[in-house]
C-alpha cells in the first residue's frame, strides 16, 4: 500500500507511519479556529480541541450498534428469533452472563453499560481490521487534501479509552458514595488492608494509588494494546507485496486481541463497579 | 498522545449511549427473553404434566375394563341362572298343570261312574218291582210299599 501512494505523499517509511499515527485535530491555533496540520500544531492546541477524525468513526460505530439494537428491540419476539434478533439475544445473553458472575449488587445500569462498553468497544477495535488505507485515503478524497490526518481506529486515541475510564471512574466514584456513604468509602481507604487505626496512613498509602490507577490501567491497557496493533499493521503496509500473507495472518491475530480487550474492558467495567457496590469484605 | 477534550466528548457520549441502551434499548430484549424463557419452561412443564395424565389415563381405562369384564360375567351368570330358573318354573307348571287335569279327569270319571250306579240302581229297582208284580201277580200299593222299596234300592 505504501509503493500505491508512497510516491507522491511520503518520503519515507517513518513519515507513511507517523502521518497515520497524526489525528484531525480541530482547535484554537494562532487565534483562529481551525484544523491542524501537523502533530506539533495539534498539540499546541493545548486542551480544547477536539480530535474529529476519532469522535466521528467513535459517534458513527455507536449510532449504528444502538441503532441495530433499537430496531431489533422494536420488534422482539419471545417466539422463534430471526437471524438478526438471534445475533443480539446472544450479545445481551453473554453479557448478562458476565454481569451476574461478576455483579452481585442490584442495579440496573450496569448490565446496558457493559452491553454498550463491550459492543462500542468491539465495533471501534474491529476498525483496526479494516485495511489501514482505506479509511484515511477516503477521508482524503472526500476532503480533497492529500495531507488530511484521518485516524481511523478511535481506540488507537488515548482520548477515546481515557474518555471511557474516567466515566466508569467517576460511576465508581458515584456509587461507593451513594452505597457505602462518605464514612463508608473512607472507611474502605483507612482501614483496609490492616483493620487498625494506627495503621491508617499506611493503608491510604497503600489504597489510594491502587484506587486511582484503576482508570489509568484500564485506558491504558486498551489503548496500549490497539496502539501497538495498528503499528505493526502500519508496518506491514510498508514491505510491498509481502504484506498480503502477513496482513492476513496479523488480522486473524488481532480478531482475537479485539474481541479480548473488548471482553477485558467490559470485564474491569464490571468488576470496579462492584467492588464500587460491596459493602461488606 | 497529547490529551484533548475528546476526553469530555466521548465521556458524554458514552454516559448518553449507556443511559438510552438501559430506557430504551435494554428493557424489551430482556422482556422478550423472559418471556421465551417461561414460555420454554411452561412447555417443558405440560409436556412432564401430559405424560403423567397420560399414565393416569391409561391405568384408569385398565382398571375400568377390569371392573367392566367383571360385570359382563356377572350379568352372563346371573342370565344363566335366571334362564335355569324359569326352565324349571316351567318344568314345575306344566308338572302341576298335568297332575290338575288328570285328577280331574279322575274325579269326571268317577262322578260318571256314580252316576252310571245310580242310574243302574233306580233301574234295577223297577225291575226287581216289575219282576215282584209279576212274580205275585197282583198289583202293590205302590204307597204302602213305598218304604220296603226303598230300603230295598239302597241295600244294591
Amino acid at each position: 500500500m505504501a509503493e500505491s501512494n508512497g510516491d507522491l505523499l511520503y518520503e519515507s517509511g517513518t513519515e507513511y507511519v507517523s502521518h497515520h499515527l497524526g489525528f484531525l485535530t480541530f482547535g484554537k491555533l494562532d487565534g483562529h479556529w481551525g484544523f491542524a496540520h501537523s502533530a506539533e500544531e495539534a498539540a499546541a492546541m493545548g486542551f480544547w480541541a477536539i480530535n474529529v477524525d476519532t469522535m466521528l468513526i467513535s459517534f458513527m460505530l455507536a449510532l449504528g450498534f444502538m441503532g441495530f439494537y433499537y430496531f431489533i428491540s422494536r420488534k422482539m419476539t419471545s417466539d422463534v428469533p430471526g437471524l438478526a434478533q438471534n445475533m443480539v439475544e446472544m450479545i445481551v445473553e453473554f453479557v448478562i452472563e458476565s454481569v451476574d458472575g461478576a455483579f452481585h449488587a442490584k442495579n440496573k445500569f450496569i448490565a446496558p453499560l457493559a452491553l454498550t462498553v463491550f459492543s462500542w468497544v468491539f465495533l471501534m477495535n474491529a476498525m483496526d481490521l479494516v485495511p489501514v488505507d482505506w479509511i484515511p485515503l477516503s477521508a482524503q478524497l472526500i476532503a480533497g487534501d492529500s495531507h488530511l490526518y484521518f485516524k481511523a481506529v478511535p481506540t488507537t486515541d488515548i482520548n477515546i479509552t481515557l474518555g471511557f475510564a474516567t466515566t466508569v471512574f467517576l460511576m465508581v466514584i458515584y456509587y461507593s458514595l451513594k452505597v457505602k456513604g462518605p464514612m463508608g468509602f473512607a472507611n474502605d481507604f483507612l482501614m483496609h488492608p490492616f483493620p487498625k487505626w494506627y495503621l491508617a496512613p499506611l493503608n491510604l498509602l497503600l489504597e489510594l494509588p491502587g484506587f486511582f490507577a484503576k482508570p489509568v490501567s484500564l485506558a491504558l491497557r486498551l489503548y496500549g494494546n490497539m496502539f501497538a496493533g495498528e503499528v505493526i499493521f502500519l508496518v506491514i503496509a510498508l514491505l510491498g507485496w509481502y504484506q498480503l500473507p502477513l496482513h492476513f495472518a496479523w488480522a486473524v491475530f488481532h480478531i482475537l486481541v479485539i474481541t479480548l480487550q473488548a471482553y477485558l474492558f467490559m470485564m474491569l467495567t464490571i468488576v470496579y463497579l462492584n467492588q464500587a457496590h460491596a459493602v461488606d469484605h | 498522545m497529547n490529551l484533548n477534550a475528546t476526553v469530555l466528548g466521548q465521556s458524554i457520549a458514552f454516559l448518553l449511549f449507556a443511559y438510552f441502551c438501559m430506557k430504551v434499548v435494554w428493557p424489551p430484549i430482556v422482556a422478550a427473553l423472559e418471556e421465551r424463557k417461561k414460555k420454554i419452561a411452561d412447555g417443558l412443564e405440560a409436556a412432564s404434566r401430559a405424560k403423567l395424565d397420560l399414565a393416569a389415563a391409561q391405568e384408569k381405562a385398565g382398571e375400568e375394563r377390569e371392573i367392566a369384564k367383571q360385570e359382563a360375567s356377572e350379568i352372563v351368570e346371573q342370565a344363566k341362572r335366571r334362564a335355569n330358573q324359569i326352565v324349571d318354573e316351567a318344568k314345575e307348571q306344566a308338572r302341576a298343570e298335568g297332575q290338575r287335569l288328570i285328577s280331574a279327569a279322575e274325579a269326571e270319571v268317577e262322578q260318571q261312574a256314580n252316576r252310571a250306579k245310580e242310574a243302574l240302581r233306580a233301574q234295577v229297582a223297577s225291575i226287581a218291582i216289575a219282576g215282584a208284580e209279576k212274580i205275585l201277580q197282583k198289583s202293590i200299593d205302590e204307597a204302602a210299599n213305598e218304604e220296603l222299596l226303598k230300603s230295598l234300592a239302597s241295600d244294591l
